[in-house]
């Protein structure tokens, strides 16, 4: 070997005790845990895809299209499943969290590298799990991804293993969360203060506290309901003395902060391009840092909003009506920010830019319908529609799957030291957009007009929603072949990167692409704000 | 070909070890505060029947239990200073003491609930299943908290045997004993939850 590689030998060729695939599944690097993680939840991602797709086919014409009723039931729920435990919530965590959050800080890893391996162990026979759900004699679960009660207590699908699955899943998601916090407190750069972190290292604090306190609180439900199915007991189903609201209310404890879970790192990941893009720095630091720790906070508390309807007194509706509105605050904060960080900036339309203003604009939409969905007045009339299910579509794929992609195109030469083609990425990104609106936002008007989620079958005059829902799911998917085939591509045969494509500021960039194993060869010393465009490029 | 030259230094952080666990401990606590909660809506809507079930537990076992998981509260807090004071050979005793302890725990727990069996009181029983609903949920949280309140015990004896073989191997020592640290801390948990259990399900009055 040269002289020069044994200076710098990247974490991809990286050779240590284990050989071949070994070699990866025993790292504890977080850069190689974060792959791990990126392939798992990119595979993931696709077969949830796929089982979306055809809802989109069966719900193409009314009546019986492509599957039968029970599969359609099992198709929505596993769709669900695999979606929101294996992909949204560990998605930017595990995946960028892992590889930027030590970069960001300057550490050479986090805190617990080997909790960090076993996380991804566990995340491995979570998902595992359920996807077996779909290949047992009693057939997927039919009860939704949210398991109400008391229906879970008593169908004859395989709901057992399903909530096991998420239970399993849950506890992955706890051990990073709590070896994130710890690598915050503990592991930053000499100089590093707090209101010195990047922005998404903020976003990624606020999202692992979350990750933290709420998970158990699901996790010891999905058991009661285990051990319910087993034992007969009572706790959830009336027959037997016990409350199904109470199911209710415990879920959604856990599964209204999971939102802002995913929510917070997309915003975070945002929060990091547009300056970057802008060569401008970043408007009103302070209240984006501590924005993420208000909707974290806050965000625990309003998780009655999506039980409107199902009995609540009149008091505990508004008060979670406006707590909801509340929670609202901090993210147009954030809305704001962001504009106001392009203002007289030199803006370069780069494919992680051109995404992160596609989030804005699928933000905004999916953010402001929330608003409608958290008033009690509105939400009765539109509960349990369509209308709902285009609003949190606009949230999780327009905002943390278009985050996600934003994120892999503005990392990506970091990651594998190459680089994309980037009018390929454009025109993926921009066929994207255009089959993600035309997929979801139909879905608005039919279910303003009263189609319910979750049916089966429908009345002939929302067959023109549909269709065009059907048409843009199709374009969709094909926008995510092109940008897929294009990863490939740029990772296998791609130009080399240089260590700072975009002329960003943040640690991450000071260093070789991709980085080595220990990410620092000096250990750096932080002494100015993460977004310093003034000292000219 | 050959391997590369493995860098990774040895980085210790007692602080960090420590901050792990006690956000670890966070989560068994709400783990544990759902299922109060679940508790406390339950008592408030059969609190007739709940004072009634309590009846049927031993009190005499149960604070017979309680002392037991005091005393072993503290011999493993002198573990800790002992270690502390590199005086190993008192720090192993009271690692066994505290083990012999959580192993007495368990037998009045096995003789208690091996009553309730006897009796046809268990979880999916034809006689649980005849209670009033009240009596029904009471036993199935006893069940159930107890149950999970059990399991912490064997994972913390586990840790607390782990410690003392790193005492014998000398990998818990006076100036690095944070494995030690951190299983008594969970020790003190268990010891918590149990403080909470005692009455919520024993003196309902």
């Amino acid at each position: 070997m040269s002289n020069e590689t044994e200076k710098h030998v990247s974490y991809l060729d990286y050779k240590g005790e284990y050989k071949g695939i070994f070699a990866w599944i025993f790292s504890t690097d977080h850069k190689r845990i974060a792959l791990l993680y990126l392939y798992a939840i990119v595979t993931f991602f696709f077969v949830g895809a796929i089982l979306g797709l055809m809802m989109r086919f069966e719900l193409a014409a009314p009546g019986e299209t492509i599957v039968k009723p029970q599969t359609y039931n099992g198709l929505f729920t596993v769709h669900g499943v695999i979606m929101i435990f294996m992909v949204v919530i560990p998605g930017l965590s595990a995946v960028f969290g892992n590889f930027l959050l030590p970069l960001h800080i300057g550490a050479k890893d986090v805190a617990f590298p080997k909790l960090n391996r076993f996380s991804w162990w566990i995340f491995i026979v979570g998902s595992i799990m359920a996807i077996m759900t779909q290949f047992l004699r009693q057939g997927p679960p039919d009860t939704g991804w949210t398991f109400y009660a008391p229906y879970s207590t008593s169908t004859g699908t395989s709901v057992i293993l399903a909530t096991s699955a998420a239970f399993v899943l849950g506890f992955s998601s706890i051990l990073t969360g709590l070896n994130f916090i710890v690598t915050i407190h503990r592991m930053r750069a000499p100089g590093m203060k707090f209101f010195n972190m990047p922005l998404f290292p903020w976003s990624i604090y606020a999202a692992s506290w979350i990750q933290l306190l709420a998970t158990p609180v699901v996790g010891i439900t999905l058991i009661m309901l285990i051990f319910e199915r087993l034992f007969g007991i009572g706790f959830f189903n009336p027959e037997l003395g016990g409350d199904p609201l109470l199911f209710q209310h415990l879920f959604w404890i856990y599964s209204h902060p999971a939102v802002y879970i995913m929510i917070l790192p997309a915003m975070g990941v945002i929060t990091e391009i547009i300056p970057t893009f802008c060569q401008q720095k970043v408007y009103g630091y302070k209240a984006i840092a501590i924005s993420s720790l208000a909707i974290a906070g806050v965000g625990f508390l309003v998780w009655g909003h999506h039980m409107y309807t199902s009995g609540m007194s009149e008091q505990a509706r508004w008060f979670f009506s406006l707590l909801t509105f509340v929670v609202a605050v901090p993210s147009a904060i954030k809305v704001f920010n962001w504009i106001l960080t392009m203002y007289k900036g030199s803006i370069d339309l780069k494919p992680p830019f051109l995404y992160a203003l596609f989030f804005i604009f699928l933000f905004i939409i999916g953010g402001t319908t929330g608003l409608i969905l958290g008033a009690v007045a509105t939400n009765i009339q539109v509960h349990d529609t369509a209308f709902v299910v285009a609003h949190f579509h606009y949230i999780i794929f327009g905002g943390m799957g278009f985050a996600f992609f934003a994120a892999i195109h503005y990392w990506f030469p970091k990651i594998y030291g190459t680089m994309y083609n980037i009018k390929r990425a454009n025109f993926g990104a921009i066929l994207l957009f255009i089959g993600f609106n035309l997929l979801y936002f139909p879905q608005f008007i039919i279910g303003y007009q009263g189609m319910p989620r979750r049916y089966y079958d429908y009345l002939p005059q929302f067959q023109w929603g549909q269709i065009l829902s059907t048409i843009g799911g199709v374009v969709l998917f094909a926008a995510l072949i092109v940008m897929v085939a294009n990863l490939v591509k740029g990772a296998k045969k791609g130009e080399p990167a240089p260590a700072n494509p975009w002329h960003g500021s943040t640690l991450e960039w000071t260093i070789p692409s991709p980085p080595s194993l220990e990410n620092f060869d000096t250990d750096p010393v932080v002494k100015k704000n993460p977004y310093d465009y003034n000292s000219g490029i | 070909m050959s391997n590369h030259e493995n860098h990774t230094h040895v980085h210790r952080d007692d602080e960090a070890q420590k901050l792990g666990m006690w956000l670890f401990i966070f989560t068994e606590l709400l783990l544990f505060g759902g299922l109060f909660l679940v508790y406390s809506i339950f008592r408030a809507q059969y609190p007739e029947n709940f004072h009634e079930s309590s009846l049927e537990l031993s009190v005499t076992l149960g604070v017979i239990n309680t002392v037991i998981l005091l005393v072993s509260s503290m011999s493993v807090a002198i573990a800790l200073t002992a270690v502390q004071k590199s005086n190993y050979k008192l720090a192993k005793l009271m690692l066994l003491l505290t083990v012999a302890l959580a192993l007495a725990f368990m037998v009045n727990k096995y003789f208690e609930w091996g009553a309730k069996f006897h009796h046809g009181l268990y979880p999916g029983s034809e006689l649980m299943q005849l209670l009033d609903r009240g009596h029904h949920l009471y036993f199935s949280l006893y069940f159930f908290m107890t149950g999970l309140h059990a399991l912490h015990i064997i994972i913390g004896v586990i840790l607390l045997l782990i410690s003392y073989v790193k005492i014998n191997k000398g990998k818990v020592v006076s100036d690095n004993f944070m494995h030690l640290e951190n299983a008594a801390l969970y020790w003190h948990l268990v010891d918590l939850i149990w403080i909470f259990l005692f009455p919520l399900l024993y003196l309902i009055s």
